[in-house]
C-alpha cells in the first residue's frame, strides 16, 4: 500500500518541540507528512488574494501553500493544519484554511491546536481518520450490510458488539468497560446470544474504539478502524440520510467527536478530549449526585429548566460543586439535571461545533445520545431537529459491522 | 567589539554586514547550528524540544503559545547577551524572515526595554534607498565600540 500523502500547514510546531510527534502520528499510520514548496513570489500572491491580512510570516506561507494546493499546484493525498494552542491570530487561519479546503478541494482536512504536551498518541486517531478517508474511499462509500458479520466498538466507558446480516441488526451486546479483552468477549457472547447465531459462522469482524487494537488482533478482526470515520458511517447508515450532507455529534465518555460528513464519507471533524466537564463522564457523575441511574438523567432533565441553576465553571470538579451548591440552596433534581445537559451541550457548542460547518440533519450517537435532556440542550442551541437513529448507543459496533461486510471473501 | 543582535535574525546578509566590521552578529543561524550538532538530542528539524517552551518562560508567561515561548527559549538569551541591535521592519522574505509575529513584537520590546543602541531602518524599495541602507549600517556599526573603521 503506498504512503498517504499528508500536506502540512502549519505555524509553531517545530518551536514547540511537537514535530517529532507529529511526525511519529503521521509514520504510524503509514503517512507522510511534507511541507508544499511553493515559490517565493507564490508566497506574496497566494497571501494576497486570500485576502486575510495577518501579520505572521508563517501564516501568510500556510495560506499561500494551501492555495496552491487547492489550486492543484501540489499534489497531496491530505491536508493537516496546526498552529499553537491559545494565539488568536493562527486560530483565525485555522479555522479560515480548513473551511477554504473543505469548499474548494476534495481534501480530506483536519486541524488541531497543539501546546508543547501535544504527543503522538493524541493526534493518532486525527491522523489515523485522515489516512482512511484517503486511502479507503471505495471501502467508505459501502452503504449496506451484506452476509454475517459482527462488529465491536470498545470504548473507554461501555463496550458494544453488534451481529448483523443481510443489512438488519440481529445482536447487540452492551457493557461497562472494566477489562478491555474480557469486556469485548462478554458483549459479542451477548450479541451472538441474541442474534442466535455461532461465532464461527461469522465472515468478518470489524472493531473500533480505544481498545481497538487490542481486541482485533485477539480476535483476529478483518478491520481495525478508529471511530471517527466509522462512527460517521454507521450514524448516516442508521439515520438513512447517506446522500448529501449532515453533521454527527458523538458526546462520548472520554472524548467528543463533531463530524461534518458529505455522502457518507468524513469531510471536516474535531476531537476534544481536554475537559471532562464537557463529557458523557460529568452526566454520569450528575446522575450519581443526584442519585438517580443515567438512563434516567434524560427523562428528569426535560422536566427541568438549565437557567433556574449558576454554573459557574465548565470544570467537571467544580461544575459538579455548582450543581451541589445549588441543590443545597433548594434547587430541584430536575433543573440540575437540566443545567448539567445544558453545561455540556454548551461546551461541545463553544469548544467543537464552532470549528466545523453544522449543516443539517444533526445526527447525534453514542451512549448520550440517549439522554434527552441533553439531545434537546444540542437541538436548542443549534436550533434545529436533532436526529437519534435507532442503536444510536451501538454506532461505532454498527459502522463496524457495516463495513466489515467488504471484507467477506467469495 | 560589540555583540549585535540583527533582526531579522535569520539575515544571513546582516550577519555578514556585522561581521565584516568587526562585530559579534547575533543571529539565529548561530543558535540553531549549536542546537544540531549537540549530540543526544532528536527533535528535528530545530532539535527544540518541548523542555524549551518551559525555558521560554523566562520570557513569556504561561498562557503565552507554546511556538512563541520555544522561540523565546531561542532568542530570548541572545538578548541578554545583545549590546546593540539592528532591527529592519517590513524586510523582504528573501532577506530574512521571522515566523510569529507575536514572537517578533516580543523580541523589538525586549530589546528596546534594554537601552542599547538601536538602528531601526525600513526595508529598501530602490536602489537608491539601498545605498542609503548599508551606509546608515556602516555608520552604525563603526559608531559602537570596537568598530572597525
Amino acid at each position: 500500500m503506498s504512503k498517504v500523502r499528508i500536506a502540512q500547514l502549519s505555524c509553531g510546531p517545530e518551536y514547540s518541540g511537537v514535530q517529532k510527534e507529529i511526525e511519529e502520528a503521521a509514520r504510524a499510520v503509514d503517512a507522510e507528512l511534507f511541507y508544499p514548496d511553493i515559490r517565493l513570489e507564490d508566497i506574496r500572491s497566494g497571501f494576497d488574494s486570500f485576502g486575510l491580512d495577518v501579520r505572521s510570516p508563517d501564516l501568510r506561507l500556510s495560506i499561500a501553500r494551501a492555495r496552491a494546493l487547492v489550486e492543484g499546484k501540489i499534489e497531496a493525498d491530505a491536508v493537516f493544519i496546526a498552529t499553537c494552542f491559545r494565539c488568536a491570530e493562527a486560530a483565525i487561519v485555522r479555522n479560515e484554511l480548513r473551511r477554504y479546503i473543505a469548499e474548494n478541494s476534495k481534501l480530506p482536512v483536519v486541524s488541531y491546536s497543539f501546546t508543547e504536551r501535544t504527543t503522538a498518541g493524541t493526534l493518532l486517531t486525527r491522523m489515523e481518520a485522515l489516512t482512511t478517508i484517503a486511502r479507503r474511499r471505495a471501502l467508505l462509500a459501502r452503504e449496506i450490510q451484506e452476509g454475517l458479520t459482527l462488529g465491536i466498538d470498545s470504548g473507554s466507558s461501555t463496550t458494544k458488539a453488534v451481529v448483523m446480516r443481510d443489512n438488519q441488526i440481529i445482536g447487540t451486546g452492551w457493557l461497562p468497560t472494566t477489562g478491555v479483552l474480557a469486556s469485548a468477549e462478554s458483549a459479542i457472547e451477548l450479541a451472538l446470544q441474541q442474534a442466535g447465531v455461532k461465532r464461527s459462522e461469522i465472515q468478518a469482524v470489524g472493531t473500533t474504539g480505544y481498545g481497538r487494537f487490542l481486541v482485533g488482533e485477539k480476535i483476529k478482526a478483518d478491520l481495525i478502524q478508529e471511530e471517527l470515520t466509522v462512527n460517521s458511517k454507521g450514524a448516516v447508515y442508521l439515520a438513512d440520510t447517506q446522500h448529501g450532507p449532515s453533521t454527527v455529534i458523538d458526546i462520548g465518555g472520554m472524548d467528543n467527536k463533531a463530524i461534518s460528513v458529505q455522502d457518507g464519507i468524513p469531510g471536516t471533524f474535531t476531537m476534544g478530549g481536554i475537559c471532562a466537564g464537557a463529557s458523557g463522564r460529568f452526566l454520569e457523575m450528575t446522575a450519581k449526585r443526584l442519585g438517580v441511574d443515567i438512563t434516567e438523567l434524560g427523562p428528569l432533565a426535560l422536566k427541568g429548566m438549565a437557567k433556574k441553576v449558576p454554573m459557574n465553571s465548565y470544570c467537571i470538579v467544580f461544575g459538579t460543586q455548582s450543581l451541589v451548591n445549588a441543590l443545597a440552596a433548594g434547587s430541584t433534581p430536575e433543573d440540575v439535571a437540566a443545567a448539567a445537559c445544558h453545561s455540556v451541550a454548551e461546551q461541545v457548542f463553544e469548544q467543537q461545533l464552532q470549528e466545523i460547518d453544522i449543516k443539517t440533519p444533526v445526527i447525534m450517537v453514542g451512549g448520550t445520545s440517549l439522554i434527552e435532556g441533553l439531545v434537546k440542550a444540542m437541538g436548542d442551541l443549534l436550533q434545529v431537529e436533532i436526529v437519534v437513529p435507532h442503536h444510536s448507543q451501538y454506532i461505532g459496533a454498527v459502522g463496524s459491522a457495516l463495513l466489515a461486510s467488504g471484507f467477506i471473501k467469495g | 567589539m560589540a555583540k549585535v543582535f540583527i533582526y531579522p535574525t535569520t539575515s544571513l546578509i546582516l550577519s555578514d554586514l556585522v561581521a565584516r566590521f568587526g562585530h559579534t552578529p547575533l543571529s539565529a543561524a548561530l543558535q540553531v547550528r549549536e542546537r544540531i550538532q549537540t549530540p543526544g538530542l532528536e527533535s528535528p528539524p530545530l532539535q527544540i524540544t518541548p523542555e524549551d517552551p518551559k525555558k521560554g518562560l523566562r520570557y513569556a508567561a504561561v498562557e503565552v503559545p507554546s511556538g512563541v515561548r520555544g522561540r523565546m527559549a531561542l532568542y530570548g538569551p541572545m538578548i541578554e547577551e545583545a549590546e546593540a541591535a539592528i532591527i529592519i521592519h517590513d524586510a523582504d522574505y528573501s532577506f530574512g524572515c521571522m515566523g510569529c509575529a507575536r514572537t517578533n513584537e516580543l523580541i523589538q520590546f525586549l530589546l528596546r526595554k534594554k537601552g542599547i543602541p538601536i538602528l531601526d531602518l525600513r526595508y529598501p524599495r530602490t536602489d537608491e534607498e539601498g545605498v542609503e541602507f548599508v551606509a546608515a549600517i556602516q555608520e552604525f556599526l563603526k559608531s559602537l565600540p570596537g568598530g572597525s573603521p
